[in-house]
Parts: C-alpha cells; sequence; structure tokens
C-alpha cells in the first residue's frame, strides 16, 4: 500500500510540473531569456550559430560511451559481486536508472543544474533556475521568422550537451547502489535516487560546471575556482559519500561478517569492469565537449590512470599475501580511472600514471582496511573506490594542474598553492552537501516507507521478492 | 544387482567414462558434487574479505551393474580414477532391488 502512495505522489509531481510549464510557457514567449533578447537586439532575427561537424559526432558517441559504463558496464560490475539471489535487482537498479533518471534530467535536472542562477536572496552560483524545465530553449524552436533555430551550446547543439550530461546523471546514483545492494527495498531506491539526483546532484552540477557556479574555473567570479573536469567532485565524491551514509544508515546486511558472501560470479565484474575503463574514454575524453586538443589529452591520461591503477591494487595483493587477484586488478583498474577523471583536463599522461598509482593504493587500503575498521558494510566499495579515489583525483588536480594542459591555471608543482585550497574546498563542499541531503532524504523516506525489504525477503533474495523473476533457472 | 556411487575428481571424468564403456558398462549416470573429506579446502579473499571453502567439487558417478559386472567395475573406476594424492574420491556399493526400464516394462538385470 506504500508503494502505491509513493507512486501517486510521484505522479502528482510530474503531473504539477507539467502544468506549472503550461502556464509558464507563454511568459516565455513574451520575454525571451536574456542572451535571446540581446541577439534579437542587435540582427532583429536569431541566427542559427555555427556547429563543427567532428565535435558533435565525437559528442555523440561519447554520450553513447557513458551510458553504456551505466549498462551494461555498472551493471555487470556490481552484478557479478553480489549473490547469485541479487543479480537481478542490481541490474534493474542500472536500468531503471536509466529510465527514470533521464525523464528527471530532461523535465527539470537539467534546468537545475544548468539554467541561470536561481536568486537566491543575492547568493548567486548555487543551483540553476526554472528556465530550461522541460526542455525549454534547449531543442530546436522556431525563431521571429520562422524558421527553426538549433540552440547551441559552444560548437555542439545544446540538446548534445544536454544528453551527455544526462548520462552523468544516470550513472552517478548508479554508483550508490552499490553501497546499499542486496538489501534496499527497490521503490525507496527509485525515490531516493529522483530526489538525491534533485537536491544534491543538480546543486553540485551547478556549482562546479555551470558558467555561474561558485566552484567553477570557468566563472571569473567564482569563489573558489576549482578544477574538476570530467567529475570527480559533482560524480565520484558526491556519490561515493553518500553511498558511505547509505552504507552506515540502513545498516549491515544480514549475517554480515559471520556467513560468506563472495562475489557470485567475477567473470561478469570482469567483463564490466573492462566495458567501465572503455566508457571512461567517452567520460572523461567527452568532457572536452569538443574533439580537440583537450580531449586526446584526457583520453590519453585517462588511460594512463588506468593502467597504473591495475599494476597499483594488483600489486599492493600480490606483496601483501602473495597473489595478484583478477577482482584485484578489476578494482584498481576503477580506482585509477575515478582518480584522473577530476585531473585529466589539466594534467599529463606522466602525472595520470602518478594519480592512478596512488589511488590505486589508496582504494585498496580503503576497501581492505578501513572499511574492516570501521565496520560499514559498504556492500560493493562504492565509498572505498568513488568516495576515497574521488578525493584524491580533486586534491592531486590541485598538485599536478600544468600550464601545458590547462593553458592558465596551474597547481602547486608550478606554484600555485592556492589551488589545493581551492580543490579542497570543493571537495568539502560537495562531501559537505552529500552527506547532509543524503541523511535527510534517507530520514523521509524512512518515514514515509521504509528503506529496507523484510528480513525474509533479504534472506530470499532480492530477485524473487522485489521482481519476481530468477538471475539463473535451470530447467 | 549393485549401485555403485564414485565420487571422482573433475578431470578423471571423461577416461573413467571411456574405461568403463571398455569394459562393458552400458550407461551411468553422473552429477557435479560438492563435498569434503580428507581432502582439505582452501581459502579465498576477495578486498580483504576472507573466506574459507570447506566443499570441494566432485563428480558423482550413479552405476548399476549385475553382481558379476561389480567389482570389474570398481577395479575399472580405481586403477583409472586414482592419482594417489588426498581427494581421489570414494566408492560406495549398495544393494540394489530392482531396476524397471520404463519403455518395455523390462525388470531386473534385463532392464539394467
Amino acid at each position: 500500500m506504500r508503494n502505491r502512495a509513493f507512486l501517486q505522489v510521484f505522479l502528482l509531481l510530474i503531473t504539477s510540473l507539467v502544468i506549472t510549464n503550461f502556464i509558464a510557457d507563454p511568459v516565455y514567449a513574451d520575454d525571451p531569456p536574456t542572451e535571446q533578447t540581446s541577439e534579437s537586439e542587435s540582427s532583429e532575427v536569431e541566427k542559427q550559430a555555427e556547429f563543427v561537424g567532428a565535435d558533435i559526432a565525437w559528442m555523440l558517441v561519447s554520450s553513447a560511451f557513458v551510458l553504456m559504463m551505466s549498462a551494461p558496464g555498472l551493471a555487470l560490475f556490481y552484478g557479478g559481486l553480489v549473490r547469485k539471489k541479487n543479480i537481478l535487482s542490481v541490474m534493474m537498479q542500472c536500468i531503471f536508472l536509466m529510465g527514470i533518471m533521464s525523464v528527471v534530467w530532461a523535465l527539470w535536472g537539467y534546468s537545475l543544474a544548468f539554467a541561470p542562477d536561481l536568486p537566491l536572496g543575492g547568493m548567486t552560483g548555487f543551483i540553476g533556475g526554472f528556465d530550461k524545465v522541460l526542455l525549454n530553449g534547449v531543442i530546436p524552436h522556431l525563431n521571429s521568422a520562422g524558421e527553426p533555430i538549433i540552440p547551441a551550446a559552444g560548437t555542439i547543439p545544446e540538446s548534445v550537451f544536454m544528453i551527455f550530461q544526462m548520462m552523468f546523471f544516470i550513472i552517478t546514483p548508479a554508483l550508490i547502489c552499490g553501497a546499499f545492494a542486496e538489501r534496499m527495498k527497490f521503490s525507496s531506491m527509485v525515490l531516493f535516487s529522483v530526489l538525491w539526483g534533485t537536491f544534491v546532484y543538480c546543486p553540485i552540477a551547478h556549482w562546479v560546471w555551470s558558467d555561474t557556479g561558485w566552484l567553477c574555473e570557468c566563472n571569473k567570479d567564482a569563489l573558489y575556482p576549482a578544477l574538476d573536469f570530467a567529475g570527480g567532485t559533482v560524480v565520484h565524491i558526491s556519490s561515493g559519500v553518500s553511498a558511505l551514509i547509505c552504507a552506515i544508515i540502513l545498516g549491515k546486511r544480514l549475517g554480515y561478517g559471520q556467513e560468506p558472501m563472495p562475489p557470485h560470479n567475477l567473470t561478469y565484474t570482469f567483463i564490466g569492469a573492462t566495458m567501465l575503463w572503455m566508457g571512461w574514454f567517452g567520460f572523461n575524453a567527452g568532457s572536452a565537449l569538443a574533439a580537440n586538443g583537450s580531449a586526446v589529452n584526457a583520453f590519453v591520461t585517462t588511460h594512463m590512470a588506468a593502467a597504473a591503477g591495475v599494476i597499483a591494487w594488483a600489486g599492493a595483493e600480490w606483496v601483501a599475501r602473495g597473489k595478484p587477484s583478477i577482482l584485484g586488478a578489476c578494482s584498481g583498474a576503477v580506482a585509477g580511472l575515478v582518480c584522473i577523471t577530476p585531473a585529466c583536463g589539466s594534467v599529463t599522461p606522466i602525472h595520470g600514471i602518478i594519480l592512478g598509482f596512488i589511488s590505486g593504493l589508496g582504494c585498496y587500503f580503503a576497501c581492505t582496511k578501513l572499511k574492516n575498521t570501521f565496520g560499514y558494510d559498504d556492500t560493493l566499495d562504492a565509498f572505498g573506490v568513488h568516495g576515497v579515489g574521488g578525493t584524491i583525483g580533486a586534491m592531486l588536480t590541485g598538485v599536478f594542474a600544468t600550464k601545458v594542459i590547462t593553458g592558465e591555471r596551474v597547481g602547486l608543482i608550478e606554484g600555485n598553492s592556492y589551488q589545493l585550497v581551492n580543490q579542497l574546498v570543493s571537495v568539502l563542499a560537495s562531501a559537505g552537501i552529500a552527506i547532509v541531503g543524503t541523511i535527510i532524504i534517507l530520514k523521509f523516506i524512512d518515514i514515509l516507507m521504509g528503506l529496507r525489504v523484510s528480513q525474509d525477503d533479504e534472506i530470499r533474495g532480492l530477485d524473487i521478492t522485489e521482481h519476481g523473476e530468477e538471475g539463473y533457472i535451470f530447467f | 544387482m549393485k549401485k555403485i556411487e564414485a565420487i571422482i575428481r573433475h578431470f578423471k571424468l571423461e577416461e573413467v567414462k571411456n574405461a568403463l564403456t571398455e569394459a562393458g558398462i552400458q550407461g551411468l549416470t553422473v552429477s557435479e558434487v560438492r563435498g569434503f573429506g580428507r581432502q582439505r579446502g582452501h581459502k579465498e579473499v576477495y578486498r580483504g574479505a576472507e573466506y574459507t571453502v570447506d566443499f570441494l567439487p566432485k563428480i558423482k558417478m550413479d552405476i548399476v551393474v549385475s553382481d558379476e559386472d561389480c567389482d570389474k567395475a570398481i577395479e575399472t573406476i580405481v586403477s583409472v580414477g586414482k592419482t594417489g594424492q588426498t581427494g581421489d574420491g570414494k566408492i560406495f556399493v549398495t544393494n540394489l532391488e530392482n531396476v524397471i526400464r520404463i519403455r518395455t516394462g523390462e525388470t531386473g538385470n534385463e532392464a539394467i
């Protein structure tokens, strides 16, 4: 019954949004956004911007690559690590987020992240407004002369930018699923992801990536211009820290620490990890938003960091217990990739090796020692890899940023120690909103509908109890 | 009639099956099983979490033979299935009350 109530609330929310937009629309027609006004003043009729075909092509491919990271990439990576009674629940989380987060992004997420500031009592750069709700002004429209106009974002249509960012909006909550896998109610997970995306992801994305964000290095008036090329704070620290909060608030799985819970299929995990590696080229090199030198550097640094991560994590196991493991190699690759995400637009490939290596060791330590010391059940180490790796990456970006790559802003090794402060502020700010936001959202959902499945359901597995299916059926 | 249940190593299955066929055994049933005996389990480590695996995978063969063929079948399994290391498996022999061929309704030795 609670589930039904949740569905009704959700439908009501969507309906009210659609209605508000219809009411708001005529206002926009009379009073178009500022940039259109300035253009129409100079040339009367809005003209079509010029696009670069190569950039569009690369960004379309990159967008598809990033989607592939959520599923099958992450779905297989996570799916192989759970017990076999829960594999479908993990895959369902991934594909359902591909559905719901895409719709949320188009309805209001993109606007909250990338529309001009919502005035919050004079504070600027904290969250986007409602100008782009329902993709208003993002998708093609007719100008005053009746010609179709495709809105531009740099050298590409804004639609391409929007959908590239949409893929990030999908994978970020999917990463958190690793922390509460095998025990969270599916309905609660869906509501959590929608609320978390709206109230945690969108603000951070606005801070770090929108032209007016208070952490964006593209904003000349930014309070703390931090370097985050592809989402170290927005994607990895936000999801990793939230994952830790989820793991603590939901509590341990039944029998955690008493009964064995080994991964049920590491071959899936291997396939997933290698697909993540490949998809990350779109994630990082695509964040250049063009097919240019910056994209190439991001591509190369990304690969080098992943490579170093493999060596570091598997090597650490080799030294510590005599055997390098497949899971360690896969985890190391992901640790390296997470770490290079904020850095790939400002460091060289050789720095990439250093970053990947440090992250591989750091995350190995976090997943094998830190977790056991504090005793939280972060099922698939979402915090250990994304939270820890993301933080290492964000801080080391402030160390290794070089003028050769960034063209302007430099880090500690080139004499700008202040950049480390910017990076630290961006880490603390995104971790802070992630912690507070996640706690509030989880408490709210807990009161509304509960967070965990019943003990019986957890023992039988979420595949049958939450979805009425089995992953493996013989005869 | 006797029923022979033989627990053997995975990689010995093909050899044992061929040897039994040559010895005139006409059919057998195979299943994958797990268990433990004197051969100890092993440790597995996943991201620092250590698990002891007690139940090792083995192959179980069910063979039904006439009383005369029983010794021959056992000798074949022992000689071919043996490596000399702990973990080669075991053979259990029991008396069997009856066998029925479903297609014809034949019973006893004729149905084997």
